[in-house]
């Protein structure tokens, strides 16, 4: 489907996912890898997790307000047939426990903070990324 | 504290990924795709958020440690290895074809579509059986 292009929003966005990330490494220490908290939540009675599974209640009560208030914001669907969202799911999941970190972890904690292994891990998603969505687009 | 302000954090953190569009896959999928309804946003999404955080990382380097905690609990990991590569190979394979990736697909939750559903439960299934056999 043709979607807009949203340049305010998107700098609203960024903004704010920056800002999350920026307050968590200086207040705590933290980086906020999506893929990484996701992983720690499947082992929640770990000393010193608690604080994750927070953060993924935060994003998901983010998700709630934004349904309640503001609905048409928050649309989106995943146009395939039932294997396909499984399988995809299975890579996307596989992947970035292997590679340790996703869009999030590699893609905005990592490469700002100049990580080689940051910068190879998301130059090499995206382009993998780019590639598939071509060929299959 | 720690549990209060990480949901706040958790909470802007996620209306970012809705207001920069990262949450619907459509637009994520246009921006990876090249051709007449190529979309930018999410190009900005990441650059401002990198630029915010590379002020972060700076005042990292001029601190010994965070404001409320005692120690900076960073990765110290620096090789390139195999698992790095195939990893992200198959991220970008699952990403390129989804449009989902594990933030947003974590949002999604809430719209109870039994899509998004399926997708997050593969997803942790992934994670499950990765970790175990890596």
């Amino acid at each position: 489907m043709i979607t807009e292009f949203t340049p305010f929003l998107a700098t609203v966005g960024g903004a704010l996912i920056g800002i999350s990330c920026a307050l968590l490494l200086i207040l705590y220490g933290e980086l906020a890898g999506l893929s990484g908290l996701v992983r720690s939540a499947l082992t929640p009675f770990k000393a010193g997790s608690f604080w994750k599974l927070s953060f993924i209640a935060g994003l998901l009560l983010a998700g709630i307000v934004v349904k309640l208030i503001a609905p048409n914001l928050l649309v989106g669907e995943l146009n395939l047939p039932p294997w396909l969202i499984i399988l995809t799911g299975l890579l996307v999941g596989g992947g970035t426990t292997l590679a340790n970190g996703c869009t999030s972890g590699h893609g905005v904690c990592g490469t700002s903070r100049f990580s080689v292994r940051s910068w190879v891990a998301t130059g090499v998603f995206m382009l993998v990324a780019v590639i598939t969505a071509n060929l299959v687009g | 504290m720690k549990a209060i302000l990480s949901l706040f954090l958790g909470f802007i953190f996620g209306l970012g990924l809705i207001l920069g569009g990262m949450t619907n896959p459509d637009k994520v999928l246009n921006f990876l795709t090249f051709g007449p309804h190529w979309d930018g946003s999410l190009i900005i999404v990441m650059a401002v958020a990198m630029a915010i955080m590379m002020l972060a990382w700076l005042w990292v380097s001029k601190n010994k440690k965070p404001l409320l905690d005692e120690k900076f609990s960073l990765s110290s990991l620096k090789t390139i290895d195999k698992k790095l590569i195939i990893g992200a190979v198959l991220f970008g394979l699952g990403w390129g074809l989804s449009g989902v990736c594990p933030g947003p697909g974590l949002v999604q939750l809430v719209s109870l579509k039994a899509e998004f559903l399926l997708f997050f439960a593969s997803l942790i299934a992934g994670m499950w059986l990765t970790k175990k056999y890596k």
